[in-house]
């Protein structure tokens, strides 16, 4: 894919699939060093399971034959000499979701460029407006922050996917990365 | 500096404009949104049509969400547009063919053939 924010996306739309309620990503960044953490609560993975999911040929969808989404972050993050570690815990265990974590190294030729992140959460928010978003980019230790649920708390029962709420967001988020 | 305190101002001013989605004649369309879609430009086309059909008026007639993998990639992007019983599948698009699509289809009723799948598998 062309940024991983496209990467990002695709993993997060995984997220949704397990059923979760509330979907973290946390990215960190430093000159040299990115780091995207997304947490979920979804129904998480068996042992097994989460050892097949980097082979392209196991997928859970009926429709085709490979999934390519896990397998394609995993080579984005080491061609860059980075990696990317997956814990998950199956339901029904209380504590069910699943973490994926990736570390790429910027100064690496093959380092995909990070791109429009905010695009990516805005077609989340506005496609699972059921789902809670916990955003945090965290750039050379200054903190860009968005959770839908403290947006929700404003709106009481207004749908946060209604087109003048999603703007709002969209610029609430781009003024915090302006300053 | 917008604060979040700006949001409750903006729910009193909008929910004297929230009307009832109306049912009748309404409109879902759905954007391919998986690995093959998203690699495949599905995101400009998704951001295009919720933009065109709020900017035409049809949100109250017309939903626009996403989905998994369809099972045709190779067709990527793709949107479905559901009315009634009817579907109509939407190939290979980018974000000028959808704002074509709710001018002609979503707004005034006339498929796009040539954006069609019936159209590339002739």
């Amino acid at each position: 894919m062309k940024e991983l924010s496209l990467n990002i996306l695709d993993i997060m739309m995984n997220s949704v699939k397990a059923g979760a309620t509330l979907i973290g990503l946390t990215i960190e960044e430093t000159d040299d060093l990115l780091t995207v953490d997304i947490t979920d609560n979804g129904c998480g993975m068996s042992e097994e399971t989460v050892k097949k999911i980097s082979d392209p040929f196991f997928t859970t969808r009926t429709t085709r034959k490979v999934g390519m989404g896990v397998p394609f972050y995993i080579l984005a993050a080491q061609q860059t000499g980075g990696s990317v570690d997956i814990r998950s815990v199956e339901a029904p265990a209380p504590d069910h979701g699943t973490e994926v974590k990736a570390v790429f190294h910027k100064d690496h030729i093959d380092y995909t460029p990070l791109g429009d992140v905010v695009s990516s959460l805005m077609i989340l928010i506005q496609g699972y407006p059921e789902i809670d978003f916990a955003f945090r980019h965290v750039i050379n230790g200054k903190e860009v922050r968005l959770f839908t649920s403290e947006i929700k708390e404003q709106i009481g029962d207004i749908p946060i996917n209604s087109f003048e709420i999603l703007g709002w967001i969209k610029e609430y988020i781009e003024e915090q990365y302006a300053n | 500096m917008k604060t979040l305190a700006e949001l409750a101002q903006i729910r009193e001013q909008m929910k004297s404009k929230m009307a009832v989605r109306d049912s009748e004649g309404s409109m879902r369309v759905v954007v391919g949104m998986a690995t093959c879609g998203i690699a495949a430009g599905a995101r400009p086309v998704l951001n295009a049509f919720v933009e065109e059909v709020n900017k035409e008026n049809l949100e109250e007639r017309v939903s626009v969400s996403q989905t998994g993998c369809i099972g045709i990639c190779q067709f990527e992007p793709v949107a479905e547009v559901f009315e009634g019983d009817t579907k109509t599948t939407y190939v290979k698009l980018t974000a000028d063919k959808a704002k074509r699509i709710v001018a002609e289809h979503l707004k005034n009723g006339r498929v796009v053939e040539e954006y069609t799948i019936g159209a590339f598998q002739k």
